[in-house]
């Protein structure tokens, strides 16, 4: 029997109703495609800051925070940045509400040396009332801008070698976080691919320690990245975070929400469009045809002003090693839905928002990302798609960059990408080049936008999905030489690509649905006696179910 | 290799052409003779800024006839005044970082200004070497005749100094960045393959915005 959220269609089912980036749109799937929904959200802590309190006294792996502090001591916190939770959350966010109670309780052991730097990696910095926002006034005010602070991947006078894997990969980290005492980390662990040893070793460290693991090679063998055990990113992130970890004396509190995106007035969103009441579906109508009539501003102001409103389902503090496995087992409960079997063509929308274009415009780099890289990553066990399968996505890919958040992304897709798709070549040939660009680096260090490796990282995460996947084909794209740049093909609605999909050959397609945002993961496993499942890296199936995670 | 080339004035710092010499015109020897230069000048300044409205390179001829009489020693020491008491204060906080950061990309950094080389290689100095290429004052019998050497530097001939000195040093211009503020050096951002506009003015925002040119205030520190 299906899971209550996988959902298989009949002859009379309603159109199902996807994200094309800001708009709404109904589409029709044959009878017997599956759609994985959301699962419910869970029900949230009833007192998340007795939970938080609980959390840092009773730690795992670890001494309690209160017994490793001393007056007089010097202590670096580190938070997430914007790329979590998306949308952003209604307030308080939950770093809000661990920093309230980590500064309390500093306060009270005579620590007063203390600075909050925002973990952003060689993402954007985050603007001062993004900031506020993630950390409530209080704070904000009491530590900005000399307490409270973005890292910066480019300050070379404030980066500091703290050691070298076995590999010869050379770990460079945040100056003050790495010469504190104490090094806290508050992470909000959104996604399972996020957390546990990045949150150090990538949130805070330089673009020369990036390089041994955002690449192609580490990519295409992650199967999937969303999966740690099956991981080959985690696997190599966990070599630079062992060095890391050995390095300084670090405390992590890592916390994870429901799935909560909508507000009770959008929250039919998520649900079987079968199952909606008479009133739901007309406000389903009513979106989808307010977002196919309204210029796309307005639409986007639209998305932009409902925070989400995520409720805080665990929190775990100790040794980052022992704290982080509970926290993916959360994730896991809450997005995981099983799914017997993989299909020929995956269906998805592709929504308005990805971890890295908050408050700006999903550019078509990013819609890459999203279809090739987390959407198709968004499982265990086994890619939802078999080798060589359809992935259909519904997109406008509209030629249009956040001038100023993506700088760097205009020449990538205008300039390299006309040259050249093979991300080995993409690496070998420009990446560097990039990575020093002299204006690209002055935008990224003084202005808002994203560091000029940051869009080859970002093809390089569509790196497992597009040796999995045989095809990709866009419905609704607005234009044609987008599509064609990525590698894709274009169709006008979803009967014709479902057609193309078929190949000409005359066979009925296992088609499976995505129904995204918010977040679901599909939990894959193989018939018995079906043969292996054929993914992206290794080639030769790699195939665990359920509990064997890491 | 490669070279990144800068524009100066509103690019690297708040000050302009008008700035080193006002200065310049203030501190005459005497308060009287820089009463009657300042004067001339200002009798002048209607001239020059219909000039500035129509041709850069008309109003650099203008401005620069200021020096007329001025003794080659005392311009070493004035353009040292000038950079120190003008230049300096009015650098751009990011400044420094960005041209570090050229260097760091292994280019060469090159100042492509309308402002005077003795003036200018100050400046150079002060970043740790560049090289410049800038105006410079006819000189006679150790004189300046207040009139400037071919090529004046200003608005397109700065696109052809810029393809002269790559193509001298054997450098692909599409490798090249150049850096400018105001919308009279498009000429100068075009012929590179790698144009930025910094602190620019409304008309230069708009063409980087659509042509997709990276565009950044050195106003605010790195």
């Amino acid at each position: 029997m299906n899971h209550p959220s996988l959902v298989t269609l009949e002859r009379d089912s309603a159109p199902r109703v996807l994200f094309s980036g800001d708009r709404l749109v109904e589409v029709d799937l044959p009878a017997g495609t599956r759609v994985i929904y959301p699962k419910p959200p869970m029900t949230p802590l009833r007192d998340p800051d007795a939970a938080i309190r609980y959390a840092i006294n009773h730690p795992i792996g670890s001494d309690p925070l209160y017994a490793k502090l001393k007056p007089g001591m010097r202590v670096a916190i580190a938070i997430d940045d914007i790329s979590v939770p998306l949308p952003p959350m209604k307030r308080p966010d939950v770093r809000e509400r661990i920093l309230t109670i980590v500064l309390e309780m500093l306060a009270d052991h005579g620590v007063s040396d203390i600075e909050i730097i925002v973990a952003t990696g060689i993402h954007r910095r985050m603007k001062p009332n993004e900031i506020r926002w993630v950390v409530g006034d209080k704070i904000f005010d009491e530590f900005f801008p000399d307490r409270l602070y973005n890292h910066d991947a480019e300050d070379k006078d404030n980066l500091v070698e703290v050691g070298t894997t076995p590999h010869g990969e050379v770990l460079e980290l945040n100056r003050r976080a790495a010469e504190s005492d104490l090094l806290i980390y508050v992470n909000l662990n959104f996604v399972p691919m996020n957390g546990g040893m990045k949150s150090v070793a990538v949130g805070l460290c330089s673009y020369k320690s990036l390089r041994p693991h955002h690449n192609p090679h580490t990519i295409a063998k992650s199967d999937s990245y969303m999966d740690p055990g099956g991981s080959q990113l985690a696997r190599d992130i966990e070599r630079m975070g062992k060095v890391a970890h050995k390095a300084l004396n670090i405390f992590t509190i890592e916390a994870t929400v429901n799935n909560q995106m909508f507000d009770k007035s959008l929250d039919f969103l998520m649900k079987n469009e079968d199952e909606l009441s008479g009133r739901e579906k007309a406000l389903l109508k009513g979106l989808v045809m307010t977002t196919a009539r309204l210029p796309q501003p307005a639409r986007q102001a639209i998305f932009d002003k409902f925070p989400a409103p995520y409720g805080m389902t665990s929190v775990f503090a100790g040794a980052t090693a022992e704290v982080h496995p509970r926290i993916i087992e959360k994730n896991f409960e809450q997005y995981a839905v099983p799914i017997e079997g993989q299909a020929d063509v995956l269906v998805t929308g592709i929504p308005f928002i990805s971890p890295y274009n908050v408050h700006a415009f999903l550019n078509p780099l990013l819609v890459q990302v999203l279809a090739q890289g987390y959407l198709f990553n968004m499982y265990r066990g086994a890619p939802l798609v078999k080798k060589g399968g359809t992935l259909i996505i519904t997109h406008p890919c509209t030629d249009k960059f956040d001038h100023e958040q993506h700088a760097p992304y205009i020449d990538f897709v205008h300039r390299l990408l006309p040259e050249t798709r093979d991300s080995n070549q993409l690496r070998e040939r420009y990446e560097e080049k990039f990575a020093k660009d002299p204006a690209l680096i002055q935008m990224f260090r003084s202005g808002y936008a994203y560091h000029p490796a940051h869009p080859f990282f970002m093809w390089y995460w569509g790196e497992n999905g597009r040796q999995h996947i045989g095809r990709v084909i866009v419905v609704g794209a607005d234009n044609e030489y987008i599509p064609k740049l990525l590698g894709y093909e274009t169709s006008p609605n979803m009967e014709d690509a479902l057609y193309k999909a078929k190949n000409g050959q005359n066979k009925t397609l296992d088609i499976t649905c995505l129904h995204v945002p918010p977040i679901v993961m599909g939990d894959v496993t193989l018939p018995a006696g079906s043969g292996p499942a054929l993914s992206a890296g290794n080639g030769n199936g790699h195939h665990h179910g359920h509990g064997s995670h890491g | 290799m490669a070279a990144c080339y800068f524009d100066v004035d509103g690019t690297l710092v708040s000050s302009n052409l008008v700035h080193p010499t006002l200065y310049y015109l203030m501190n005459q020897g005497t308060p009287l003779q820089s009463a009657l230069k300042l004067g001339r000048a200002l009798l002048d300044s209607p001239r020059l800024m219909v000039a500035e409205m129509v041709d850069r390179r008309t109003f650099n001829e203008m401005l620069f006839s200021s020096y007329a009489g001025t003794s080659e020693d005392r311009m070493v020491l004035l353009a040292q005044e000038a950079f120190d008491n003008v230049m300096r204060p009015s650098l751009y906080p990011g400044a420094r970082s960005l041209v570090e950061k050229s260097r760091a990309a292994g280019h060469d950094v090159v100042l492509v200004s309308g402002a005077l080389e003795c003036v200018l290689e100050r400046l150079a100095e002060h970043f740790g070497g560049a090289e410049v290429i800038g105006n410079r004052l006819e000189m006679k019998d150790g004189i300046a005749t207040g009139k400037l050497l071919k090529p004046v530097v200003a608005g397109p001939e700065k696109a052809r100094l810029i393809r002269e000195h790559a193509a001298a040093r054997g450098y692909d211009l599409a490798d090249c960045f150049a850096f400018s503020d105001s919308y009279s050096d498009v000429p100068m951002l075009s012929v590179v393959g790698h144009p930025a506009a910094v602190n620019p003015d409304k008309r230069l925002s708009w063409l980087a915005k659509a042509y997709g040119w990276p565009s950044f205030d050195l106003s605010r520190a790195a």
